[in-house]
């Protein structure tokens, strides 16, 4: 990795809350004080509070370790024995804020916040693999293993004329994070966020170091139209991922940025990117299934499957499933429904309510709700119902203003506006029983929608 | 605002949502001929655990499933108690 940001010339920063590291200091520094060459050829664990930290250790790493584990920063502890032996680790690096790793049964070496200057010769020995955690339904962490050439498959071959700062609402840990931290190094600089900052302080940095493309989950971006600050970026490209992008979220964000570039991916840790949509309309093109290219998608059981260069290798680990199928597909679980020539995604296989026999995507529910100009952004969810097994409820955050729209309807009027849009395009079973205004709804570390398990 | 009368404008309120004809409510009435169907009840019921703070449904002891009008009121006005 460092070859190809010093051969590009100009290396660029890394920009953090408390920091900004010029990329070039990596020639003569290192966050190892010395201590890089105790890694090579290991299966290294890297446990960094720091997202600054990571990043220049994992620039560091690769080509020098065999392996590097990428610890998000709440990561529990319970479940650290497990990714160990799955991994195979030899070796653990980690920031002074990291404490709660206690005793390991393997070396332990203490990673900087910053570039210490070192004699260092730095040398590519190998193709290092990259181990990413993903939840698993049950809670603990799947292993989905990497490589430099899979992760970086969706970048551009050239690095663009005009000078690009890039940042995410991620964390560069996860996979959506870990995408725009590689598009930063590898095509200009970076604005890292910090989870001590709120989304206004975060925002004004990144205005500050000069933002032109960013990038975050659809929750992500309602909290940032939520906090009132959205308009103090200026970006030319905005990004949303990681979950559905409904038309709500889209127009927010073109409302908010009427000069940028809106668009929305379609990326997981297993099945690697898929596509980008730039039209501005929620879902895909349906010509998109089947077409040739790197990324094949296909339907199977109503589900996306992705074949690509992207794609993971496989689970690490003991008795673990496969994420390739013989033929090489990955089946990424969302469901698609055809509308108008677009594939909407409908939710996840087993994300399904089931209203008295007849099932209900959330997400579905949520998008109709969602496209209220009130509305910033909502949960629905079953209810056991000793009637129908259960029902759809709803929760809903109401937005600070609606586009120079009059003043906020009561509660009362609101919910059965809600109501009303529900009942025009949705199935009676899908009109949630209930809708109930509340002042935020959770969003998980990864910046999705904490959604209950059914 | 009693139990019957909480009850009653519950039901009267999903039958406007549910587009549904709701038959005069007297005690006599059956409900699978009131006018509403089960997604109404469940509604209702969901509705008025809300309202009344209790479920009677959801119950460990045996329970008489409600036939008309009248028993529906009577399973709350019971736990209601």
């Amino acid at each position: 990795m460092w070859e190809s940001i010093n051969a590009a010339g100009q290396p660029g920063r890394l920009h953090a809350a408390r920091a900004v590291v010029e990329l070039d200091g990596l020639a003569h520094g290192s966050v190892f004080s010395g201590r890089l060459e105790e890694l090579r050829d290991k299966s290294v664990l890297l446990a960094a509070k720091s997202q600054l930290t990571a990043a220049l250790a994992l620039i560091e790493l690769d080509g020098v370790a065999r392996r590097m584990v990428l610890c998000p920063p709440d990561l529990s502890a319970a479940h650290l024995p497990a990714v160990m032996q799955g991994a195979e680790v030899d070796v653990c690096v980690r920031d002074a804020a990291w404490t709660e790793l206690g005793a390991l049964p393997v070396p332990m070496i203490t990673a900087e916040p910053q570039l210490l200057r070192a004699n260092i010769e730095r040398r590519r020995s190998r193709a290092t693999e990259w181990v990413l955690l993903t939840s698993g339904t049950t809670g603990a962490p799947k292993l989905v293993l990497h490589t430099l050439a899979s992760l970086t498959s969706a970048l551009p071959d050239k690095r663009p004329a005009d000078t690009r700062l890039w940042s995410t609402f991620y964390d560069i840990r996860r996979y959506g994070g870990l995408q725009i931290f590689l598009r930063g190094v590898h095509t200009g600089s970076l604005v890292l966020s910090d989870p001590a900052e709120s989304v206004v302080e975060f925002l004004a940095r990144a205005t500050a170091a000069g933002v032109t493309h960013i990038s975050g989950t659809p929750s992500h971006w309602r909290g940032a139209l939520m906090s009132g600050a959205a308009a103090s970026i200026t970006p030319q490209y905005v990004r949303l991922s990681g979950e559905i992008s409904d038309q709500g979220i889209i127009d927010g964000l073109r409302g908010a940025y009427p000069g940028a570039i809106v668009a929305h991916a379609f990326a997981s840790t297993e099945a690697g990117v898929a596509f980008e949509v730039r039209d501005a309309l929620a879902g895909f093109p349906a010509a998109l299934i089947g077409a040739p290219g790197p990324v094949e998608l296909k339907m199977v059981d109503e589900t996306l499957r992705i074949r690509s260069p992207g794609t993971a290798q496989r689970y690490l680990g003991e008795g673990v499933e496969r994420i390739r199928s013989a033929d090489q597909f990955v089946d990424t679980g969302d469901r698609l429904e055809e509308r108008a020539g677009r594939y909407h995604f409908v939710g996840r296989r087993g994300g399904v309510i089931n209203v008295g026999g007849l099932k209900v995507y959330p997400e579905e529910v949520e998008a109709v709700i969602n496209a209220h100009p009130w509305v910033r952004m909502s949960l629905v969810r079953a209810r056991r119902s000793p009637i129908t097994g259960a029902v759809v409820t709803a929760e809903v955050v109401l937005a600070e203003d609606a586009g120079g729209k009059e003043g906020r309807p009561a509660p009362d009027a609101l919910t059965r506006a809600l109501t009303e849009s529900c009942r025009r395009v949705l199935a009676p079973h899908k009109i949630p029983a209930m809708i109930r205004i509340v002042p935020a709804l959770e969003v998980s570390a990864s910046g999705k929608l904490v959604r209950p398990v059914a | 605002m009693s139990v019957r009368s909480k009850i009653a404008e519950q039901f009267q309120q999903v039958a406007k949502e549910q587009d549904r004809e709701l038959l005069p409510l007297s005690d006599e009435v059956k409900l699978v001929q009131s006018g509403l169907d089960s997604l109404s009840f469940a509604i209702i019921v969901a509705r008025l655990e809300d309202t009344l703070g209790v479920d009677p449904f959801n119950t460990a002891e045996a329970m008489e499933f409600p036939v008309t009008f009248g028993d529906f009121v009577r399973l709350y006005e019971k736990v209601a108690k």
